[in-house]
């Protein structure tokens, strides 16, 4: 499913996009909701907005601005798109974090 | 191809097919409009949609074979997977499907070249359609000048569609576009229409596809664009980022209350004087007054607030085009949220202050439903430039110019307390509302924050006079003939002879007036202001020439003075904050209640506005009545 060209580092950690911070860096490793939070639009609709952005498997991904307020909404770059949203959806975005972003002391 | 849909009544009579239909469609930010400005320059028409809202942008351009093209602007859209009712219109137009619109021939597709991934996730599903599309690679000159590389042979063979080079702000790659639609609208239709809404594993194939072509046709930029980076983190900082949006905010306000000034003062003097002529020209009566005080002081009423509009639009279609929206968007999402609002609701609200019209029509930006009726339910609660000269006659009647805490003006500080009592309230119904109408939880927020780009000057004002056209013909046939109303209702039947007090006493808006008077005592109005109120329905700042008719002050309007210092002797403390309260929520302007109707479709939500704002202006101005009065202001 991923795409070759960034496949992530085998052993990568694994974190959900929105318990990122600004700085951070992976590769998109999984797109889906399962969680049962209430987002307005159905799974499978959050799902196919979010591929539609370019959160796709294999997509590398940094954390680049933070809103004012809880750091939500969040700005990332997804391979050479700024997409803005917030945590809430962020969720749906499983990372796998480059080594030097990996438990920066969280 | 057959077309058996009704035609169109805006279509110009034109031989079908002779003369190539051509869509534009792309996504959002990859200067699709300028493109669509460059090709039809002034031959542009703007209407709406048959039964929708979604604005429908015509235009026509010459092709090198000499034939005449229609071009037609979609809204911008990421996917064909329609989302929003503009999006909804891409799509059944681009296939063929919308009722009373013709299919079209050619489909150019627009891409920003330095952006093509995003653009050929598009550009697979378009190809799904069926119809013959040509891409053109907008932009192309930034992406030159990044070094970025692009095998346009390759990338041409790939898609299946011919592939053009673009710069529309400077005109460049038109006639290669327009060769194209020439050649393309000789084929017609290649083959069916096998387009259906792609499931998330599709969409990964498609993201797959995209990447492939990617890799055989596109080197990377050697100087990519570090501009928009940069000032991300001065712009998207979140303290400086703030800081700068506000004051970003107030250079707009400014700009639109003191650039706008003398040219609305030029305006508003002109129409005085036209008044002034038919006055002295005709003879007394119906006509005359007819044509001074409903159509000419209607007409000036509406064109007094263009230069604000303009100035306004200048602003926000500037920043639009620089990609700053986005970013006041992301910046105020958060805030916004607190009241269920939308990020992008924040734009449409920061308008309202010149106006609640256009900020009621610049709802589009918002995709969804829900979050554009929220909006446009609280767009008029924001203090609108109509309120100003109601709130400076009362202000200046009543509260005295002293200063308070050492620095402090008593009437700048109400002034302020007026625009914060607005701003609370539209925070709390929009929370309300929500809770109301609808529980479900709040939309999405996925937005791009597109590249900088340097806006294009020509576009700009190119944009900037056509929504000054919009308004002119939406919201002013509307004022226009609500002002012929009121006129109406203020002016028959005619005082008898001899009558004593002014003539508008003896009209349907008097009758109406002393008829309220028993339900505005409790909130400290008399009965001259229960007259005041029909009149101020056409628009606000009318209340204020009103208040001069129904206290028969002699020069009106013009000697505001005057009738302040009447005001001052007639009314209490009490029953002047009173006022003030009730013009902070009062539905004081039909032709917003108009655009609300216009806007969303149907009476429902105009009703609801109307209710809710009459009963908050009831309830405020009775609480500041009784409060004020207890507190000595009786």
């Amino acid at each position: 499913m991923a795409r070759d060209a960034h496949l992530p580092q085998s052993g990568a950690e694994l974190r959900r996009l929105n318990e990122l911070r600004r700085g951070d860096r992976g590769v998109v490793a999984r797109v889906g909701v399962d969680d049962h939070e209430a987002h307005g639009v159905s799974a499978e609709e959050l799902e196919r907005r979010l591929l539609e952005m370019g959160f796709v498997e294999g997509a590398r991904l940094a954390v680049l601005f933070e809103g004012l307020i809880r750091r939500d909404p969040m700005a990332v770059r997804v391979d050479d798109l700024r997409v803005a949203l917030r945590r809430r959806e962020a969720q749906a975005v499983v990372v796998a974090l480059d080594d030097d972003s990996r438990s920066r002391g969280r | 191809m057959t077309d058996t849909l009704a035609p169109i009544q805006d279509r110009p009579a034109a031989p079908a097919r002779a003369e190539p239909r051509v869509a534009l469609v792309g996504n959002p930010n990859c200067g699709k409009t300028a493109l669509f400005n460059a090709l039809t320059g002034a031959r542009q028409k703007v209407a709406n949609y048959a039964g929708v809202t979604v604005e429908r942008k015509e235009g026509q351009v010459s092709t090198p074979a000499g034939q005449r093209a229609h071009v037609l602007d979609l809204p911008g859209t990421y996917s064909l997977r329609a989302r929003s009712p503009d999006e909804e219109v891409t799509r059944d137009v681009v296939m063929g499907k919308f009722r009373g619109e013709a299919a079209p021939d050619v489909i150019v597709a627009v891409a920003d070249a330095t952006n093509l991934r995003l653009a050929l996730r598009l550009l697979l599903e378009l190809k799904q359609v069926g119809r013959p599309v040509v891409l053109a690679l907008n932009m192309y000159d930034i992406a030159q000048r990044q070094g970025l590389r692009i095998d346009l042979d390759r990338l041409s063979q790939e898609l299946g569609m011919p592939v053009v080079t673009t710069v529309a702000t400077r005109r460049r790659g038109l006639d290669d576009l327009l060769a194209q639609v020439d050649r393309l609208s000789v084929d017609g239709l290649r083959s069916d229409d096998q387009w259906h809404a792609p499931s998330a594993a599709e969409l990964r194939a498609a993201h797959r596809e995209a990447e492939r072509i990617m890799k055989v046709c596109v080197r990377p930029p050697e100087r990519p664009d570090t501009w928009t980076g940069r000032l991300d983190g001065v712009l998207l900082h979140p303290v400086w980022g703030t800081l700068i949006l506000f004051a970003i905010l107030f250079l707009m306000f400014q700009a639109v209350f003191t650039w706008a000034r003398p040219v609305m003062e030029l305006i508003d003097g002109g129409f005085k004087s036209a008044g002034e002529l038919v006055n002295h020209t005709l003879p007394d009566g119906m006509l005359r007054s007819l044509l001074a005080d409903g159509v000419i002081a209607g007409v000036g009423s509406i064109l007094v607030f263009l230069p604000q509009i303009l100035i306004l639009f200048f602003f926000i279609i500037l920043l639009e085009d620089f990609g700053y929206m986005a970013r006041a968007a992301f910046l105020m999402d958060r805030m916004m949220g607190v009241a269920g609002l939308h990020g992008r609701a924040f734009i449409p609200l920061l308008s309202s202050f010149a106006c609640a019209i256009p900020g009621i029509m610049a709802t589009r930006v918002i995709d969804n439903k829900r979050d554009r009726i929220t909006t446009i339910l609280v767009a008029p609660l924001m203090t609108c430039s109509a309120r100003i000269p109601v709130y400076t006659l009362i202000i200046s009647a009543f509260i005295p110019p002293k200063v308070v805490w050492g620095v402090v003006n008593l009437q700048g500080l109400v002034m302020f307390g007026l625009y914060a009592a607005g701003i609370a309230s539209a925070l709390i119904v929009a929370a309300v509302v929500r809770r109301l109408f609808w529980r479900s939880a709040v939309e999405p927020f996925l937005m791009e924050l597109p590249a900088y780009k340097a806006p294009d000057l020509r576009n700009v004002a190119q944009n900037v006079l056509m929504r000054g056209q919009i308004f002119l013909r939406r919201a002013g046939t509307v004022i226009l003939s609500m002002m012929i109303l009121i006129w109406f209702l203020s002016s028959v039947p005619g005082a008898p002879a001899g009558a004593t007090g002014p003539a508008i006493d003896y009209s349907f808006a008097g009758m109406i007036g002393h008829a309220i008077e028993p339900i505005l005592r409790p909130i400290g109005f008399n009965w001259q202001m229960g007259v005041a109120l029909i009149p101020g329905m056409a628009a606000r700042e009318v209340a204020v020439g009103a208040l001069g008719t129904v206290y028969a002050v002699a020069g009106g309007e013009a000697a505001t003075g005057t009738l302040a210092s009447t005001l001052a002797g007639h009314w209490s403390l009490a029953t002047a904050l009173a006022f003030l309260a009730w013009y902070v929520f009062a539905p004081q302007c039909a032709s917003t209640l108009a655009v609300v109707k216009r806007e969303t479709n149907s009476w429902r939500w105009p009703v609801v506005m109307f209710c809710y704002m009459l009963a908050a202006a009831y309830l405020a101005a009775f609480v500041t009545y009784h409060a004020a009065a207890a507190l000595g202001g009786g």
